[in-house]
Parts: C-alpha cells; structure tokens; sequence
C-alpha cells in the first residue's frame, strides 16, 4: 500500500474559530459566517478569492449548498464533508488535497456544527433506515468499556483507573480554563469528579465532551504561496485517515484496550511525516478526548508510551501543559466543547496558536525541542471508528 | 393415521413476579395472598410463544407441518402473529402459520383441532392479563405461554396419547372486552358460578361414558377457567384428584392456562397416568390424555415449577409501568424510529432467527451475517449459522443510564459465544448489579420497542437460566 503524503506542499495561512458553546442566539449561518470571517481575516484574503470550500458538517445540514448560502460563494465548488466526529479534520484533507493537487491555488475548509436546536440532550444523529438489530447505545457507554478491559488486562484496579480518568479530566478543565473560547472555563479536581454519580459504567458526566455549537475553518495554499498571506504559515507534513472495518465488535479477540484505526492512522502520519520518536519531536497534541478513557488509550496507540503505561504518565503529568508532551492545551472536546463538525479544525487552530506563539502566555508551551504538533480526531466507537491523525510544523523540513 | 397425542411441550413463565400485598400496599384493595407472573417490558405474547415453543422443539427430533398461535392480546392484529414466532423458530418455508384470537376459548379449540389433526402440528398459546388497578383482573391474572408439539406416534414418539375429549358450547355473558380494551369486564360472579356448573357436571358425565373411563382410572384432573369460583365450585362433583392450578403463584393465564397446566403435569407424570383437562369457558371442555412410558424420559427441559422458583420479584410500580398504566420519566433522548420493513425482511433471518454466517475459509462467526469475512476470503464464502441456542461469556459490560429504554438503565455487554463469534448485545431479565466479566448468558427472543406500531424484535441475552438439559 503506497500512502506518499503531501508532507510540506500545502500551508495553512490563516485560521479562525468561534467560542464553543451552548450559543441559543446564533445559527447554523451565524457561526459559519464568524469562522469564514476570523479565518479570512487572519489570513488577508477575501470569500471571493478562495477557489474551492469543503464544508465539514455531520448532522446539521446536508450538502455544499448550506456553506455557499450563508457566505453567498457564487459559482464555487463547495463539498459538504462527514466522516462522523472527524468530520472537520476530513475537510481539512479534502482541502489539502485538492491544493496539492494543482487544481486549486486555495481553499477553504470549514467545519460547523449546531447541535443545541435538538432539544435532546449529548449527540443525536440523524435516523437511517434500517432493519432495527443495530445497537443503540449512547457512546459514553460503549466508550465505559474501556475501563474494565484495561484494568483486567493490566491488572489494574478500576477505582484506580476512575481515578486517571478523571485526572485527564481535570487537566483538559485547566487548560480550558485558560482558553477564552472553550465551553467550560471552570477547573474541577479529579477527587470532586470521582464523587459524581455515574451516566454509563464508571464514567460520569464530567468525563464526557462537552455538547457545543461552534464552527472553526482554515484557508490552505501551495507551500510556496504561503508567506503571501502569511509570515508564520503552519506546514502540512502528515494527514492520515483510517476507517475501520468494524471489525472489532465481531472479533471475539479485540479486547477493548485499544483503538486499532488511530495506532494505524498514527503509525501512517509518522511516516509521512519522517518521525521516529513522537514523544521527543512533537511540541504538543491535540487529542480526540470525547471520553476521558479515549484519551487515556490514546497515548498509547499514538506511540506516546508503552502499552499498559499510559495510566501512570496520566498520574505523573507527562501531559500536563508542562509535562513531556502536553496535550490538549486548549481544554480538548473535555473542556473545550464538541461541535462535532467543527472540532478536528479546531484542534488544528490550537496548533495553529501555539507554533505560531499565539497562545495565550499562562497555557503556551515550550517550542524549544520541536515545532512540530499532532492533531488526532476520531468518529464512532471502540471497534468501529474512524480515525484521522495529522501532523503540522511551523517550518518547511 | 396412528394415535395421536403429545410428541413434546414446553413452557414459558416470564422472570417476573408480582406480589399481591404489593399491590394491596398500593391500592389498599385485594388479597395479600401469593403471587402473579409479569411479563417483562420487552416481552409480549409473541415472545412469550417463542420462549415455549423453543423449549418445545428442543424437546423432539420431529418438526411441525402447522403452526398455530392463540392468544387473546395479539400484537398484532391484520397481520399473522404465528409467522412471526415461525421465523424466529427458523421453520421450513411450508410450515402453516396461522393465528387463533379473540377469546380464550380459542387456545383449546386450536388444541383439539390438533388432536384431531394428521399433520403435526406446533400448538402455541401466550396471554398477558392486566385489569383496572386494585382489581381482581389485575391480582389474579398471570402471564405465560406454552407450546405443544401434537402429531401421531408415526411423526414422533408420543408422551402422551389422546384418548379423545367432548367440547360443549354455551353462550352467555359473563366476561367480555372490547376490541382495542386491555382487560376485560365480568358479570355479577354468582352468575357465572352457576351457569358453569351443570356445563361441567353434563361435559364430564358425557366423555365419561363416551370414552368409556372410570373415574377410579383417572390419576388427576387439571381443572382450568378465568372464573376461579365456578372452577372451585364444580371441582367436587367430579370426583377425582384435582392438581393445583397455579393460580396462587402466578395467576391465571388465560388462554395458556390449560396447556401450562398439562405442561406442568408432564413434568412429573409417571407411565400410563390418565389425565384430565378441564376447561371452563364459553361452555366446557374434557380432554383425556394417558402417558407413555417416554415421558420419563424427555421432561421439558425447564420444568414449570422450576421457573416459578426461578422469578424474581417485580414492584408494583414496574409493574404498571411496562403494561403502560403509569407514565414514567423517559432519559430525555430521541425514541427510536420504526424498523424499516423491507429491511427487516432482507435480513430476516438474522433479526429474528439470530442466524449468523460463519466463514468457511477462515470458520469465523459474523455477527451480523456478512457477505465479506473480517480475515479475508471471498466474497459470500459463507454458510448459515443459527446461534440461538449458542452460549455466551460476557467479555466486557456496561451500564447506560442516558439512552433511551422503556426500561432505563440498559445494562449492555460485549458477548462471546462457544461456538464462536461475538455480539454486543442488551442484556435483559437481570440486575445489573449482579453482572460480573465472565458471566455466562443464552439468548432470548425480545421486542426492542415499538415505534409506529411495529414491534422490533430481535434477541436479547440474559444470565443462563439453568445448565443445559443433561440430554
């Protein structure tokens, strides 16, 4: 299987997010005009100019149309995107492709996502037809599993594992505590967290992503256009996507310690990328932290830590804002919020912040030892998931 | 022709049991006096016929040429409820199904026509009866189904011969329900008490003598009617052994009531036993069965008193809650959408016969079925794999107190099955407390919800009820 990568030929030269939120006085329209907005102005060019859109949107609307609408594009090709919860960093892949493609000079990805018109409460999908075998499950539940896996397989107590969780949880609430766009600007300890009353499994409500509107987009050129807009332009160096075959929940053998789609899409983007040793030559990562135990996981199947270790680094704050490899700096889906559409590119836009030392002082991390960051975003459940991790750098290799 | 008779039987007595002084605690009426079955959330009579006539099936090499399902609460009306139970028991495409409704009557009628039948013939009978808080309907209804395999001993080897039967009809009025009602209403009950009696004196005198039987011959008579004094006051003048009815432990099942009565008899009968079945409704009915000596030997494989040991106690406000007499706090989500018909219908098999495929290259179970196996291997290189009866091991579990249920929480668990393959599956009749890794559960057939109407069956796992028949 040949998977070259576009590492180095396309730059993100100008990005823009809204503040995520339960936003009951804006629309679908309203956050996608405030995205396109920040984005284009960060980057100096007007709707008109940009090429080609991809519209990153998983339940709140349905095709191109809806982007072309609200930012009244004429005569421009417009793709509405969804690949579920990586449904934003999907656009940014259509995106880039299409640049380094030679069919486009620029585009636009934008991911935008209005779930608190439902009524509901969490993430409702749009019903598909079907012959009513499939399960129907919330995903913190089927995400809860993770829990007593891990602990049976590593020997791990649970209540000690409840404990890790919630410490993730309470690191990505101090990080969006410091972060003027993030859904909860509130830091809760793990020990008040423990204390909640349980939603599915072991997990309570603090251990899930918070249920958001919001909208983030980015404008990408050929690498070499990039100081045009731009004298701190953000670097494509990796952009990997897997979709598993569900395998997972037919496979007596998967055990539910692992996300098998991100340690492929990792060990993918790495190569891409040329990077050897993620720990040591990434600055920071942004993570798909829907679930506290997702992220835990993770650190594992994106090669951060060995096998079994990664609830320890947890507890040693080898993530932490100031530990080895911080992630999640700017509160994650825990903290940040989770407009579904929207949330790959705002991972992105947090890179974008910290690369560029744009972040704000009391949460910017160090680029001494690299200036290289990862983006992952996953989309379903353990055993079925589709999962996408990219790599950017702020300068060419 | 031959002699016909039972080939085998089975019972069905839902997991839950409804105290009557819980009932009495809430109303401040009724008896505080023994017990009523309660059909589950997720059960209806359908299911219920299901349970049974698995059980029955498992009892017996032979198959049924018909399959015929009385109950007084259709699921469904317009549409046949028998071929419902006929997919999920995966019988051949030219096997009859067909429904008997309306009255409890009908469960007998579809028994003796068995009886009287030269194809084999699968007789399936299910009731769920529920009446006005407080009341007697309520307190001395039970729910269950039962299932008996009826045929010559040329289409298999019989546990009981039918020696014959009378049936008299007599019509009056003295309970009634209306169409769309879900309990019915009774008469002053003095009335029917003596409307009954002189049926039942005239219906046993008769088959008596018409069959030529001593009542010194007879070992018991199981004595069966909704109207509990006109049983008790006929009893006497029949004078031979009357078995329990049940009806303190779980209530009077209508329309299943007499074949769960011979179900429980069968499961302690001796050889050459005379039994008597004596049903009182719209007019009386006498059967007379006497066993063989094979019904030592193939017991049901879940005796009726074992599951009424089995049951575990239900409050009254569950109660009222799964028959829809109380409206209870949903999670606040979405409620599910219809199951698509035509889609339903191309996986039939799967969703109501949990029919797996198992890849003959690689010999992995898929569950869904899949046209493409997970390890490679061509495209439908694959066979048919029932795996209703396959036991699994929980791997993993959960506890969903957010999604929707008409039972919240939803205890869920990722199942590995013995002969292979794997599931995530709802778990039902459980606690969820009780739930450990490596708990071991069979399947069960269940209705998901109903939306629109339609009911979405599909299966369920819950804890093994009882190790596998020694067989």
């Amino acid at each position: 299987m040949a998977s070259h990568g576009i590492k180095d030929q396309v730059a993100i030269v100008g990005m823009g997010c809204t503040s995520f939120g339960e936003h009951w006085d804006k629309s679908l329209d309203d956050l996608i005009i405030e995205a396109s907005e920040k984005a284009t102005k960060s980057a100096g060019i007007e709707t008109d100019l940009i090429d080609a859109y991809w519209f990153g949107t998983s339940q709140s609307a349905a095709s191109g149309i809806a982007l072309a609408t609200p930012l009244r594009l004429s005569g421009k090709p417009v793709t509405r995107v969804e690949n579920y919860c990586a449904t934003g960093s999907e656009s940014l892949r259509q995106a880039c492709y299409a640049v380094a493609s030679g069919a486009y000079d620029s585009a636009m990805a934008l991911g935008a996502e209005k779930v608190k018109d439902s009524g509901y409460q969490g993430l409702n999908a749009f019903p598909v037809p079907t012959d009513g075998t499939n399960r129907t499950l919330t995903a913190a539940a089927m995400f809860s599993l993770i829990i007593p896996a891990y602990a049976k397989r590593y020997g791990v107590d649970e209540d000690e594992l409840r404990y890790v969780a919630a410490r993730i949880a309470q690191k990505n609430h101090f990080n969006g505590s410091r972060n003027e766009l993030a859904q909860f600007r509130r830091e809760i300890s793990a020990e008040k967290i423990c204390e909640m009353p349980s939603i599915a499994g072991c997990l309570s409500v603090m251990d899930c992503a918070g249920v958001a509107d919001g909208a983030a987009a980015a404008i990408v050129v050929r690498a070499e256009d990039a100081h045009k807009y731009t004298d701190k332009p953000l670097y494509i160096k990796a952009l990997s996507v897997v979709a598993g075959d569900s395998s997972g929940l037919v496979d007596p053998d998967f055990d539910f310690t692992t996300l098998p789609e991100c340690a492929v899409a990792a060990e993918d983007a790495y190569m891409q990328a040329g990077i050897k040793e993620p720990r040591k030559e990434l600055a920071m990562a942004e993570v798909h932290d829907c679930f506290t135990p997702t992220e835990m996981i993770l650190m594992e199947d994106l090669g951060f830590c060995e096998k079994g270790t990664a609830w320890q680094e947890v507890l040693d704050g080898s993530f932490d804002i100031d530990g080895e490899i911080p992630v999640n700096t700017d509160g994650g889906l825990k903290a940040f919020g989770h407009p579904v559409g929207a949330s790959g590119l705002r991972m992105f836009y947090e890179t974008w912040l910290q690369l560029r030392g744009e972040a704000p002082a009391d949460r910017s991390i160090s680029l001494e030892q690299s200036q290289q960051a990862l983006v992952h975003n996953l989309g379903g459940y353990p055993g079925e998931m589709v999962s996408f991790v990219g790599i950017v750098g702020a300068e060419l290799s | 022709m031959g002699v016909h008779g039972i080939i085998s039987y089975g019972a069905y007595i839902p997991r839950g049991s409804l105290l009557r002084s819980s009932i009495v605690e809430f109303t401040g009426k009724g008896s505080n006096k023994g017990s009523r079955s309660v059909a589950s959330y997720d059960e209806n009579t359908t299911t219920m016929g299901v349970e049974a006539a698995r059980n029955a099936l498992k009892g017996s090499e032979s198959n049924p040429k018909k399959l015929w399902f009385s109950t007084v609460v259709p699921a469904y009306l317009d549409k046949t409820n028998a071929t419902n139970i006929h997919s999920a028991l995966q019988l051949d495409d030219f096997v009859e199904a067909v429904d008997f409704g309306n009255s409890t009557r009908s469960a007998m009628g579809a028994l003796s026509n068995a009886l009287e039948s030269d194809d084999s013939t699968l007789v399936v009978t299910a009731d769920l009866r529920t009446g006005p808080s407080g009341g007697t309907e309520e307190s001395s209804g039970g729910d269950a189904s039962t299932a008996l395999l009826i045929g010559t001993d040329k289409q298999g080897v019989l546990l009981a011969e039918y020696l014959g039967g009378v049936a008299i009809t007599s019509d009056f009025t003295d309970r009634w329900r209306v169409p769309g009602s879900s309990y019915s209403q009774v008469w002053e009950e003095r009335f029917g008490e003596q409307a009954y009696k002189p049926l039942v004196d005239r219906a046993w005198s008769e088959a008596l003598k018409k069959l030529d039987i001593k009542t010194e011959d007879i070992s018991v008579a199981l004595v069966s009617g909704l109207h509990s004094r006109a049983v008790a006051r006929s009893i006497p003048s029949l004078d031979v052994d009357i078995s329990n009815d049940l009806t303190d432990q779980i209530g009077n099942t209508g329309a299943a009531h007499p074949s769960l009565l011979l179900a429980n008899f069968l499961d302690q009968a001796k050889p050459n036993e005379i039994v008597a079945l004596i049903v009182l409704a719209d007019g009386c009915d006498v059967l007379f069965f006497r066993t063989t000596q094979e019904v030592e030997n193939r017991r049901n494989s879940f005796p009726v008193s074992e599951q009424i040991e089995n049951q575990s106690t239900v409050p009254y406000s569950k109660y009222l809650s799964w028959r829809g007499l109380l409206d209870s706090q949903l999670p606040n989500r979405p409620s599910p959408t219809r199951p698509s018909s035509s889609a339903a219908m191309r996986r039939n098999d799967w969703k109501m016969g949990f029919v797996a495929s198992k890849d003959t290259t690689t010999g992995i179970v898929h569950m869904p079925p899949s046209r493409i196996g997970i390890k490679g291997g061509g495209i439908d290189d694959m066979e048919q794999l029932p795996m209703a009866d396959s036991i699994g091991t929980i791997e993993t579990f959960t506890v969903d107190n957010l999604v929707y249920s008409p039972n919240s929480p939803v205890v869920f668990a990722v199942v590995n099955f013995e002969d292979g393959g794997r599931l995530p599956v709802e778990l039902t009749d459980t606690d969820p407390e009780k739930i450990e890794i490596g708990d071991r559960v069979e399947m069960t057939f269940r209705c998901l919800y109903t939306a629109d109407g339609i009911h979405n069956y599909f299966w369920k796992a819950r804890p093994i009820r009882r190790e596998r028949e020694k067989s």
